[in-house]
């Protein structure tokens, strides 16, 4: 039976506000089913998000949402995930909203190992205010704000959740749109700071500047260029030049920082 | 039987009146001269079994008091001039998604970084205009340790009335200065918790405004689910650019702090009845205009002091009536010329107006206050 994504869409929400073609809903389904495979109770889970096309996601479902301001979402979540450690707390957002703006509230959820799973669908620009440069944009690539190439080296989102402290992180992309929802429900199963990148597309202002032709370009370089974990162990640095390592990419147990808290609280009150 | 009683810093006193209130939330960042406020609450939180969390920065403090705020809890943060800077942003957020917290500001001196140890009272727009955007505001000031206690009860109450944020307003000389206080009994102060909606959850908008200006707030994790944005919403809390509601809503949410001023304002009037003079003071420099004051009525000149406790929204309709009374009003603070604006908004020309201001780290003296009567009357 087909999968009944009604039961956790807000009815009269639709449409998106994502432009055809655009990977975002790939990535909403995929979460919906994550969602429904975790069997997540609607009135105990919150989605957070900042500001930019993939931060609309949480007006569309139908749980507390919270559609926050631009970079603020890893904040927002932690205020409501050490207020309320029973709700499941999930952050949706960009790329530059995540790791420019948000890059400190960013690091330092990762840093807590706080119980949240972070999905964050990078589409290498600034989509919503029409195609600048971001961190995750390819060196030499065209944005709106690089008409010469862009001149700045590149964020590894997977490498920069591990260094700050992230116990569980994965990539994927949205052609891989089955392995989606399968990370996602891994990561909220993790027990700490789960971080879901998935490398998405934005043929409006990313594309067709640099020279895909259409969003089957897009989606075919994500497969083309997409390389499991277990692959990735056998090539050299040279040959994954330019590719994308796709899959569970950190695991590690880790004291949550809730529990912690908890037992923190319980030090306090033996005093 | 005899109240309990202690020896409190302002900075002590804050906190302890927001546990008195039902805080169980704190987000904060470290600052001068806010931070003993921070350091009582990592203490005493998690014995009451609330939480304690220093963030990254002054916007994640801000941003995690708002999304625990919004699960139910009384959530605080403490800053200083520059933190509030930061946390302009996540203010107006707080006004716009109307959430319930309260921000205490030590006062120091500015711009930027300033007298970090100096006391100052540069923060007066800041607290009003503070964000961008057109927004209501609610701001207290208090002057003794007693008042800082009893009125960051009265901050968190205004700020569950109100559906909003409530700014306190120290600074360096009342937030640090210690005074006996008399420690309040539960039941001694009014303290008003936020209600679950009167309707079913599938019933629920969260900005409906047929429950009038103030709609009830839900807790997210509760049985009402319902969406937050800062962007402008219609009553269903989703976006909208339809013209009507976006100008109803911003009208609602100015207008919930102006129809109410009676229930929000509080002032303190000393010696005002035959005053011929009067001195506009809040805070630190209340203290020193109440010294001034009572020399100069030993000495026969008619001098009294009117001091807004609440400095947002400004009593404007009370200082207009007073400049009908007085030949000369006088506002002393530490800063070169805020609160006297408000001040000669509202007078229009009716008397003599005349500032004391001062922004060099030292406070206004009594006797700076007593030159600058016998200077202009």
């Amino acid at each position: 039976m087909a999968f009944d994504y009604d039961k956790y869409l807000r009815p009269g929400k639709l449409p998106h506000i994502w432009c055809p073609g655009c990977g975002h809903g790939i990535v909403l389904k995929g979460l919906l089913r994550a969602i429904d495979a975790c069997q997540l109770e609607k009135n105990r889970t919150a989605i957070v998000s900042g500001i930019g096309c993939a931060s609309r996601l949480p007006g569309y479902v139908d749980f507390n949402t919270l559609h926050t301001a631009h970079g603020r979402a890893a904040a927002f979540a932690t205020g409501i995930k050490m207020a309320q450690p029973h709700m499941n707390v999930l952050v949706v957002g960009g790329d530059g909203d995540g790791v420019a703006i948000g890059g400190n509230h960013f690091i330092h959820a990762c840093r807590r190992n706080i119980d949240m799973t972070y999905v964050i669908c990078n589409n290498f620009i600034y989509g919503m205010t029409g195609g600048q440069f971001s961190p995750c944009t390819p060196t030499g690539d065209k944005a709106s704000t690089t008409p010469y190439g862009n001149p700045d080296p590149t964020f590894d989102i997977g490498k920069l959740a591990i260094g700050a402290g992230a116990t569980f992180v994965a990539r994927t992309t949205a052609f891989h749109a089955t392995q989606i929802d399968k990370l996602i429900a891994e990561g909220i199963r993790h027990k700490g700071m789960a971080v879901i990148e998935v490398l998405d597309d934005c043929p409006t202002t990313y594309g067709r500047r640099n020279k895909f032709r259409s969003v089957v370009d897009m989606m075919k370089r994500f497969k083309e260029l997409a390389v499991p974990v277990a692959k990735a162990a056998t090539m050299s640095k040279e040959e994954l030049d330019g590719k994308f390592v796709t899959g569970i990419l950190h695991r590690e147990e880790r004291p949550e920082y809730c529990e912690q808290y908890a037992q923190l609280v319980k030090r306090a009150q033996n005093l | 039987m005899a109240k309990k009683v202690a020896l409190l810093q302002g900075n002590e006193a804050c906190a302890y009146g927001a546990l008195y209130a039902g805080c169980s939330f704190f987000g904060g960042y470290p600052i001068t001269p806010s931070t003993e406020v921070a350091e009582v609450l990592a203490r005493e939180l998690p014995k009451t079994g609330g939480k304690f969390i220093q963030m990254e920065d002054e916007i994640g403090a801000m941003a995690s008091v708002l999304g625990a705020a919004l699960t139910g809890v009384k959530a605080l943060t403490a800053s200083s001039g520059p933190g509030i800077s930061l946390k302009q942003e996540l203010i107006g957020y707080a006004c716009i998604a109307e959430i319930p917290c309260v921000i205490v500001n030590v006062m120091r001196g500015g711009p930027s970084t300033g007298m970090p140890t100096g006391p100052s009272q540069s923060d007066i727009m800041q607290a009003r205009w503070g964000t961008h955007g057109d927004h209501a505001a609610i701001a207290v000031a208090p002057a003794s340790c007693q008042e800082i206690f009893s009125e960051t009860v009265r901050a968190f109450n205004l700020a569950e009335t109100y559906r909003m944020p409530v700014q306190i307003l120290l600074d360096e000389i009342n937030g640090h200065m210690r005074e006996r206080i008399e420690l309040p009994e539960p039941g001694d102060l009014e303290v008003v918790d936020r209600q679950a909606p009167p309707v079913s959850p599938d019933q629920y908008l969260p900005y409906d405004p047929s429950f009038g200006d103030v709609p009830p707030l839900a807790a997210f994790g509760s049985e009402y689910r319902f969406h937050v944005t800062g962007l402008n919403k219609a009553a269903d809390g989703f976006p909208t650019t339809k013209a009507k509601l976006v100008d109803a809503e911003e009208r609602r949410q100015i207008r919930k702090v102006e129809a109410n001023r009676d229930q929000i304002e509080k002032n303190e009037e000393y010696m005002v009845d035959d005053a011929e003079i009067l001195i506009v003071a809040i805070g630190t420099i209340s203290r020193s205009a109440r010294h001034a004051v009572n020399e100069l009525r030993k000495q026969g000149q008619k001098v009294g002091l009117f001091r807004p406790i609440t400095l947002w929204p400004f009593p404007e309709r009370r200082i207009a009536e007073l400049a009908g009374q007085v030949k000369v009003i006088i506002v002393p603070e530490m800063n070169l010329g805020q609160m006297i604006l408000e001040v000669e908004r509202v007078i229009k020309g009716a008397c003599a107006l005349h500032g004391i201001g001062r922004v060099d780290g030292e406070p206004i003296s009594p006797s700076q206050i007593m030159d600058k009567v016998k200077e202009v009357y």
